[in-house]
């Protein structure tokens, strides 16, 4: 390779190089200074007790079951329904203008800021539907943010199932539906599963759409049924950065910790059950 | 000899395009039926009219009769899915689903009922047996199916097939993604094969209709040119682009 050519080539690699570091030191520094400023304050006490004193003394146990409650109810609604119409979307449905306005729709409500949902869910579940502020609100608001995003990556997924599978199935003399059930989703569900606790990860991390609808800022005891208003970690962080006087710098930073940890919890289980489902069917 | 299936007056629509021209073809029982053509000339689609598969596709629309037994298969009252356990389809590439051997092959017993592991056990030993697969996979037959040779998966497809014991088996270019041994395979396994069940093959082999089949039908741009048992369509064509096809002077 003539010499200005090599040069230009590792300019290249090296320029690629840079970029990707640049790319990686935001999330090394948040990471990193959660870490540190959070870390003291993880202590057994912290991560199973109630808030005292308004938030400045005791734990954030009920604002880690608030977001455990509330990204179960997410899962609970937005799981089957975004599958679902998935599945009607590449299964069932014709190429039509129905089905287009469909997809035209879904596409545009991925983009409708959190805010907006928050909003809507104020005003459809907490007021019309009368749930009030409570887990069950907030959940479905929750699920309702995520449900394009589920819609989407499942929608994907089915599309990626090669078409082969379904004619030698429909061929054997199985109904549409058991084709689906036995040959298309099993083929499909690990990429649903990954885009699905994707996006419910993004929703555990919500502050907006739960302000409204389903957070509080200070409830020492656990929600005793699904009607009841909670804490919730995006909220609690909120709230100790802007509302709340006093509060110490190492338990607000804990929380955040706590809070990343949830999130990308999800995400490495959502990564664990993609390589498992499909070293299982390479066997 | 007995026809098992025949086509009356059989056109098929896609959308606006007519792939095929009122078609009458006779198809002999317990014996091989060749179907050969240029690419384009409705062979395909004719095989995939023969168990419904053409409906799979939006937009087809079929005109004439399909008669299985003496019935025809487009009556309404007849039920595609029921229709296909009898006419079972394999199709140009392998495609075996991506799970275990043995479930590929138990696959339709159990889409149609079957349960128990020992009735299963037995489907798939008979079935690979009789796909001639048997010997090279009784020893993995819980592993991957896609972790399989071209020419075994092709055969395995077939075995998936028979486990629903259809009475007709529609192969559409089965050996066109083989090597020559696993070709030369297949080719025996569908003479012993016919024995037992009617098999129509579409092929776009000369050799290999005239190693594998008893009869000839040739089609060109959506038509049925001729037919006749293949010793006749090769030795003595009535028409002459038959005998172009054939000679290879087209297509």
């Amino acid at each position: 390779m003539p010499a200005a050519k090599r040069l230009k080539e590792q300019l290249g690699f090296s320029a690629l190089a840079v970029l990707t570091c640049l790319a990686i030191v935001p999330v090394l520094a948040i990471v990193g200074m959660l870490a540190w400023k959070g870390w003291p304050a993880l202590t057994w006490e912290f991560l199973t007790q109630p808030p005292r004193k308004f938030l400045t003394q005791g734990g954030i146990f009920p604002a880690i079951v608030g977001t455990l409650g509330l990204t179960t109810g997410t899962i609970l609604i937005a799981l089957p329904l975004g599958i679902g119409t998935a599945i009607y979307l590449v299964e069932y449905a014709g190429k039509n203008i129905f089905t287009r306005v469909i997809r035209l729709a879904i596409i545009n409500l991925a983009g409708v800021p959190s805010v907006v949902y928050g909003l809507f869910g104020l005003g459809l579940f907490v007021l019309t539907l009368k749930l009030g502020r409570s887990l069950a609100a907030g959940a479905l608001t929750l699920g309702f943010l995520t449900l394009p995003i589920i819609i989407s990556t499942a929608e994907e997924a089915l599309l990626a199932v090669p078409d082969d599978y379904r004619h030698a199935s429909l061929a054997l003399g199985a109904t549409k539906w058991q084709t689906i059930r036995r040959i298309v989703l099993p083929a499909a569900l690990p990429s649903m599963i990954t885009g699905a606790i994707l996006g419910i990860s993004r929703a555990a991390g919500e502050t907006a759409p739960i302000m409204f609808t389903a957070a509080a800022i200070y409830i020492p005891s656990l929600p005793s049924s699904v009607r009841d208003q909670v804490m919730a970690l995006p909220y609690h962080l909120y709230a100790v950065a802007t509302e709340v006087p006093n509060v110490p710098d190492h338990m607000a930073f804990g929380a955040a910790l706590v809070l990343l940890a949830i999130v990308s919890g999800m995400n490495l289980i959502a990564v664990a059950i993609r390589t498992r489902m499909r070293l299982k069917r390479m066997r | 000899m007995e026809n098992k299936m025949e086509t009356r007056k059989l056109s098929v629509y896609y959308k606006n395009f007519q792939a095929l021209y009122s078609v009458d073809l006779p198809i002999q029982k317990n014996a091989v039926t060749a179907l050969i053509g240029p690419s384009g000339c409705g062979k395909s689609t004719f095989l995939r009219a023969l168990n419904r598969m053409n409906e799979v596709i939006e937009g087809t629309r079929v005109e004439g009769e399909v008669l299985l037994d003496g019935k025809n298969i487009y009556d309404p009252r007849v039920d595609p899915v029921a229709l296909r356990k009898k006419v079972g389809m394999v199709f140009q590439k392998p495609n075996p689903f991506p799970m275990s051997i043995f479930d590929n092959v138990a696959y339709g017993p159990r889409i149609h009922g079957i349960k128990k592991k020992t009735d299963l056990e037995q489907i798939v030993h008979k079935s690979l047996a009789a796909a001639a697969l048997w010997d090279e996979v009784k020893d993995r037959l819980y592993k991957s199916a896609l972790g399989l040779s071209g020419g075994q998966q092709q055969r395995l497809v077939i075995a998936r097939v028979l486990a629903v014991e259809p009475e007709v088996i529609l192969m559409d270019e089965p050996a066109s993604a083989l090597d020559p041994i696993s070709t030369a395979k297949l080719e025996d396994l569908i003479h012993q094969l016919k024995q037992n069940y009617t098999i129509v093959i579409v092929t776009h082999n000369m050799q290999q209709a005239a190693r594998v089949s008893d009869y000839t039908g040739f089609f060109l741009n959506g038509e049925l040119i001729e037919y006749n048992t293949t010793t006749a369509i090769f030795t003595a064509p009535r028409e002459k682009r038959t005998e172009d096809y054939i000679t290879g002077r087209f297509g």
